[in-house]
Order: C-alpha cells, then sequence, then structure tokens
C-alpha cells in the first residue's frame, strides 16, 4: 500500500489552481487536436512541447498528458458523427458509432464512447499505478546489457510483431537509429555523419523530426482528399448519460476483455490501432448476435474505444519504468522529459518521486475532467469542423514551424522539418511505417551507449548478452520475436 | 436528446477530380526511394568506416555501431529494391494523380515560401501573409475574413508565445520598428 500513499502525495502536488488550469488548457487543446483533421495526438503534443519548456517538470508533464487525453477523447467526437476516424485508432468505432448517429443515437454513441475511454484509461492507469514501481524497482538492478536486452527486446518486437512489409520495418528503424547517431558522438567526443556541417554537429533533433513527419506530412496527406463532409451535430442531455451508465453493468465482460487487450498491446509496442480492433473483432465473435455488429451495436463502440484507451494510457507504463515508450506519443512525451533535464528510466521512481506521482495522479484526475468536459462541450468541438481547410492548414503550418523553430532556436531547423514532412509523406506513401523510425530516433543513442558500455565491460564479449538468465532470456525472446514470422511459417507448416 | 438531426454540412470547392491521370505509380516511386536509402546507406557507411568502424582499446570504435547499421539499412533497401522490381500487384497503383499532386503543391510551396520569408520578415509576418494568402487563393475565402482570421491567429501565437511563455522566434523589421 505504499503507492497508494505515494498516490495521494501525487494528488496534493497536483491540486494547486495553476496546476488546474494548465490541465484544462490541456485538455481543450487536445480534444482541438483530435476533433481537427491533419493534427493528431503524436504532432499535437510535439507542437505544443515548446510552451512547456519555461515551466516547471511536473506542470509541464501535466498539462501534456492532457493534451493526450484530450486528442484520445477528440478522435470519437468525428468517427462517430462524421464516420472521419480523427486518429487511426478511433477507425474501429465508426463501425457502429457512425451508423449510431445515423440513427438519431449520436448523443448514446458518444456518451458510451467517452465513458468507455475513461474505463479503459482508468484500469491502464491503476495498473501503471501499483505495477510501475514495482518494475521500476526491479530494473534498478540492471545493467547495460539488461538495458540493451530491453531495447533489442521493443525493436526486434516492432519487425516480428508488425504489420508491415518486414523489410520496411527494418529500413525505418535502422534510419531512425543512423540519425540519431548523428553529431557528436557522446563516449569518444568524435564527430559522426556531420559532413563538416555545423548545423549536424548538434544532431538531428527528434522533436523536430516528430514535427515534420506527423504535422506537415499529415497536411500534405490531407490535402490530398477531398475535404468535403456531412455529419450530425450532437449535444448530450443528462438523461441519455444516465440511460447508458445504467446500462453499462450488462456490457462488463466487455469493458473487461478490452480493457485486458487494451494494457497488455500497450505495453509492448505494438499500440492502441492493433487494440481497437483486436476489441472490436472479439466483442463480435463472444457476441450471442454478431450479424448486429456494423449497424449500430452500443457494444461495437464499448470495445474499441476501451481497449485504444487502455492501450494508450497503458504505452506510459514501460516509458515511465523503464524509459521506453510504448507509442509514438509515450516517445515524444519521453523526449520532453528529457528537456526537462529528467533521465526517463527507473532512477525516476527514486529521484523525483514527485514529479512520477504527480504524473500518476493527473491520469487519475485528467481522465475525470476530461469526461465531463467533452460530455457537456461536445457540440462546440464538433462544430470546429464547419472551419474550412484552407483555414485550419496554414495554422498548423505556423503551428509546426513554431514548434520545430523553438526547441533549439534554430532556422536549420525548420529546414529539417521541412525535409521531414517530405519524407513522411512519401514514407506513408509507400507503406514505410514511421512509428519504429520515431522510437529509434529516440532511442538511438541509449541503446548505442547501453551496447558499447556491454561490450566495454565483456571485452567484447557477446556471450554478455546471455550471462544470466534475465538478460539471456531477454535476449532470446528478442530473437525469437524478430524471426517470428519464419517460426510461424516453419511450426504452422509441421503441424498442418 | 437535442438537434441531432441538424446537419453540419462542409463543402470542398477545389476538391482534386476523381478521374485526374496518374503522375506515378507506387512501384516507381519505391524503386527511387530504395534506391536513395541504398545511396544514403553508402555515403553513411562510408563515412563511419572512416571515423573508424573497428575495436581499440577502449572498446568499440565511434563508427562501429552506425557502421553496422549502416549496413543493415544497405540490405533491407536493396531488398526493397528487388522486391520492387519484381512485385506486379503494386505496378498498377497509383502513388499520386495530377489533381492530387497539384493540391499537395499548392500547400507544400506556400510552406517552402513560408520558411524562406520567415528569415528575412520573422515568423510573425511571414506566418500572417501565409495565412491570409492562402485562404483567399486556395480557400477561395473572403479577403476581409482571410486577413482577421490571419491577424487574429498570428496575433494570438505572438502574445502567448512571445509574451506569456518567452519562446523567442526569429524576428524581421516589423518587430523591429515595434521595439521587440
Amino acid at each position: 500500500m505504499e503507492a497508494f500513499g505515494l498516490l495521494m502525495h501525487g494528488f496534493a502536488v497536483l491540486l494547486t489552481w495553476k496546476t488546474l488550469v494548465l490541465m484544462m488548457v490541456g485538455l481543450v487543446l487536445g480534444i482541438f487536436v483530435g476533433v481537427l483533421p491533419g493534427l493528431g495526438g503524436p504532432n499535437g503534443v510535439a507542437i505544443l512541447l515548446p510552451l512547456t519548456f519555461t515551466m516547471d517538470p511536473t506542470s509541464a508533464i501535466v498539462m501534456l498528458s492532457c493534451i493526450y487525453w484530450g486528442a484520445l477523447f477528440g478522435g470519437a467526437i468525428t468517427s462517430i458523427l462524421f464516420n472521419i476516424p480523427g486518429e487511426a485508432w478511433s477507425v474501429a468505432t465508426t463501425f457502429d458509432g457512425y451508423p449510431m448517429a445515423q440513427q438519431g443515437r449520436a448523443a448514446e454513441a458518444l456518451t458510451a464512447a467517452f465513458t468507455s475511454s475513461f474505463i479503459g484509461s482508468l484500469v491502464a492507469v491503476l495498473l501503471i499505478t501499483f505495477l510501475a514501481p514495482m518494475i521500476s524497482s526491479f530494473a534498478l538492478k540492471f545493467g547495460p546489457p539488461e538495458f540493451f536486452a530491453v531495447y533489442l527486446l521493443t525493436f526486434c518486437s516492432f519487425v516480428g510483431l508488425g504489420r508491415e512489409a518486414k523489410h520496411k520495418t527494418v529500413i525505418s528503424m535502422s534510419l531512425g537509429l543512423l540519425l540519431a547517431g548523428v553529431g557528436m558522438d557522446t563516449v569518444s567526443g568524435q564527430l559522426r555523419m556531420t559532413f563538416g556541417s555545423t548545423d549536424l554537429l548538434r544532431g538531428i533533433n527528434f522533436l523536430v523530426a516528430v514535427i515534420g513527419l506527423f504535422g506537415i506530412s499529415e497536411i500534405l496527406l490531407t490535402m490530398e482528399e477531398r475535404l468535403a463532409l456531412r455529419g450530425h451535430a450532437a449535444g448530450i442531455s443528462l438523461r441519455v448519460v444516465l440511460s447508458v451508465w445504467r446500462d453499462l453493468p450488462k456490457y462488463w465482460v466487455t469493458l473487461f476483455r478490452s480493457s485486458f487487450i487494451g494494457c497488455w498491446l500497450g505495453i509492448t509496442p505494438g499500440g492502441a490501432i492493433a487494440a481497437s480492433f483486436m476489441g472490436y473483432n472479439l466483442a463480435k465473435r463472444f457476441s450471442k448476435n454478431p450479424d448486429g455488429f456494423g449497424k449500430g451495436r452500443i457494444e461495437g463502440v464499448f470495445a474499441p474505444e476501451t481497449a485504444a484507451h487502455a492501450s494508450g494510457t497503458a504505452a506510459l507504463l514501460p516509458m515511465l519504468a523503464l524509459g521506453i515508450p510504448g507509442s509514438g506519443t509515450a516517445a515524444i512525451l519521453l523526449g520532453g522529459l528529457m528537456v526537462w533535464g529528467l533521465n526517463p528510466g527507473p532512477l525516476l521512481f527514486v529521484e523525483h518521486k514527485d514529479f512520477v506521482w504527480g504524473l500518476i495522479a493527473s491520469m487519475y484526475l485528467g481522465n475525470v475532467v476530461g469526461l465531463v468536459l467533452v460530455l457537456t462541450t461536445v457540440p462546440i468541438f464538433a462544430s470546429i469542423l464547419r472551419v474550412p481547410f484552407a483555414a485550419v492548414a496554414p495554422m498548423i503550418v505556423v503551428s509546426c514551424a513554431i514548434g520545430a523553430y523553438a526547441i533549439q532556436n534554430a532556422m536549420f531547423d525548420i529546414w529539417l522539418m521541412l525535409g521531414f514532412g517530405v519524407v513522411g509523406y512519401v514514407f506513408k506513401k509507400i507503406g514505410i511505417p514511421l512509428a519504429p523510425f520515431t522510437l529509434a530516433l529516440v532511442l538511438g543513442n541509449r541503446a548505442e551507449d547501453a551496447f558499447r558500455l556491454s561490450m566495454i565491460g565483456s571485452g567484447g564479449d557477446m556471450k554478455v548478452f546471455w550471462s544470466n538468465g534475465l538478460v539471456g532470456s531477454i535476449t532470446t525472446l528478442a530473437i525469437v520475436l524478430l524471426f517470428w514470422p519464419v517460426i510461424d511459417k516453419l511450426f504452422g507448416s509441421v503441424t498442418r | 436528446m437535442s438537434n441531432t438531426d441538424i446537419e453540419i454540412v462542409v463543402d470542398d470547392p477545389t476538391a482534386p477530380e476523381v478521374n485526374s491521370p496518374v503522375v506515378t505509380s507506387v512501384r516507381i516511386v519505391d524503386v527511387v526511394v530504395s534506391l536513395l536509402l541504398l545511396a544514403l546507406a553508402l555515403t553513411l557507411g562510408w563515412d563511419n568506416w572512416r571515423t573508424g568502424a573497428a575495436w581499440d582499446s577502449t572498446g568499440p570504435q565511434a563508427g562501429y555501431f552506425p557502421f553496422y547499421l549502416s549496413v543493415i539499412l544497405g540490405g533491407a533497401s536493396l531488398y526493397g529494391l528487388v522486391t520492387a522490381f519484381l512485385s506486379r500487384k503494386e505496378a498498377a497503383e497509383t502513388f499520386v494523380t495530377r489533381a492530387q499532386l497539384r493540391r499537395v503543391m499548392a500547400v507544400f510551396v506556400p510552406t517552402l515560401l513560408f520558411c524562406l520569408a520567415m528569415q528575412f520578415l520573422g515568423l510573425y509576418v511571414a506566418s500572417f501573409l501565409l495565412i491570409s494568402t492562402f485562404m483567399r487563393v486556395v480557400g477561395k475565402i473572403a479577403l476581409w475574413k482571410s486577413l482577421l482570421t490571419a491577424f487574429v491567429f498570428t496575433a494570438v501565437m505572438f502574445v502567448t508565445f512571445d509574451i506569456a511563455f518567452d519562446v523567442i522566434m526569429p524576428k524581421g523589421p516589423l518587430e523591429a520598428a515595434l521595439g521587440r
């Protein structure tokens, strides 16, 4: 019950007017970001990160994580009312959410979506509260080989379990790791891959890359499509909310199953997208009446939303406990931690108790406040979509530029952002996934340091990665995951 | 339940036509990207080899890790190149049509000009120009609305970043004339 006491301490850190106001601001900005086409969770957080540079770390993370919750809530609004998934993880929500809106049950669908988002997050936050301290205190015993093995596991699971073509995931990841190495080498002080450029000396900033890859490229992609939309306006009345809530216990199996899937997929890098589809498909498979799905079943909203939020929240667990982000947005929050001078990883729980528990407490509070906020303000946010994209697009470009410039006050970063925008646009269109790139870019230096320290410690003997049971099993698991598609095929052909 | 039947309708007057001619296929872009990545892998691999990709008395040299990553990147790009050549399925897929490309360029070119202008005019003046021109020309929105929106947005950004949060942006002659 130590966690409980610390959590209460976290709430005490949080309950000041300043933090509460920042929380509201974060949520509103987040819902904006979630609703607007061409902006999403990761780049919303990345663009707004510069706002937090002058804040203390606790206020900063509270605001940023609230932007994240807001974006998660916001994605559901456009999916249900307009059949436009604001985020990839909201795609499954449109299957039953939009039909419900067409039948005039928009308010019911929205309430279901927000409520299940809240439940999913809550389950994941509970998990974080009790599991993260345990994992981090266990990880305190990790040496460089163990850390390298965990990084390797993260990278390999992307390659082995991702749905994209394997070589494309490998391209994306190795490119990210390479670009992370540009600049001054931290161990020897030598310059690498700078080609005599003074701008490259600082290295390629992770956040600049993210703003380009997700912000600018998303604008280019959005412009390609026809931007006309038709949708339903909706207001939610208390009566509808209460009637949906009264029926909640009936769906406890669906909610529980989706929360579980979400937490599991959130911790392993795979993410909210897979979780939302899996949640939906399982709810359909176990339903007594599977044919009703896709025609406006409320479970069809409960299942994917719960899973998506549980996984989006659970992605923060490995970030806090081990310094390894489970999703793109978690990777950006991790980038934020480094900007504020905090070193992500197990020591965070020891050295910065206020920060960690403030963040965890803000997850509880942010979700409660967020739920109330979205339930009451849906009509306002839905009407944002009336604003023509021709007005939104240049504003997003300007916000991206401000974000990219503010990180290091360098004009070079603006050009870098533009370059990454084009790269992101092309990569997305030819199916090279961007998430492994992001993860590799943020973890690259740490993975390399861990590798080199292990090598120095062992005198260059690769056997160090199998030197004890723990590191050995993580490394072996990583290699198994890397070759999983091959193993699966071989094993499948044997049993068949 | 209130006003669920009211519809929100947004039109897109400059939407790309559906039957526009194809500019390039996915296969060609795949090949070009693979070649570029291969060239990048070779350049970075060579540079890291020069830095030192072997072992010395203190352990792996600075170029060791990136050198082998370049090898992996090169290998994967080569594989991508071969599969792009061999695949028949992707050949027919459209990468971008002419109408789509025109729209993409309609954002990309102004963004490029905006980045250029920012160096001379400062971020805020460049933003005002970008937003107002884009809304007017691409969005065909009334001039006064475009100007007003651009001004309000730029002013809000200026107050938020420059004054409230102390985040300093590139400044130009206008800001200098206003004494900031």
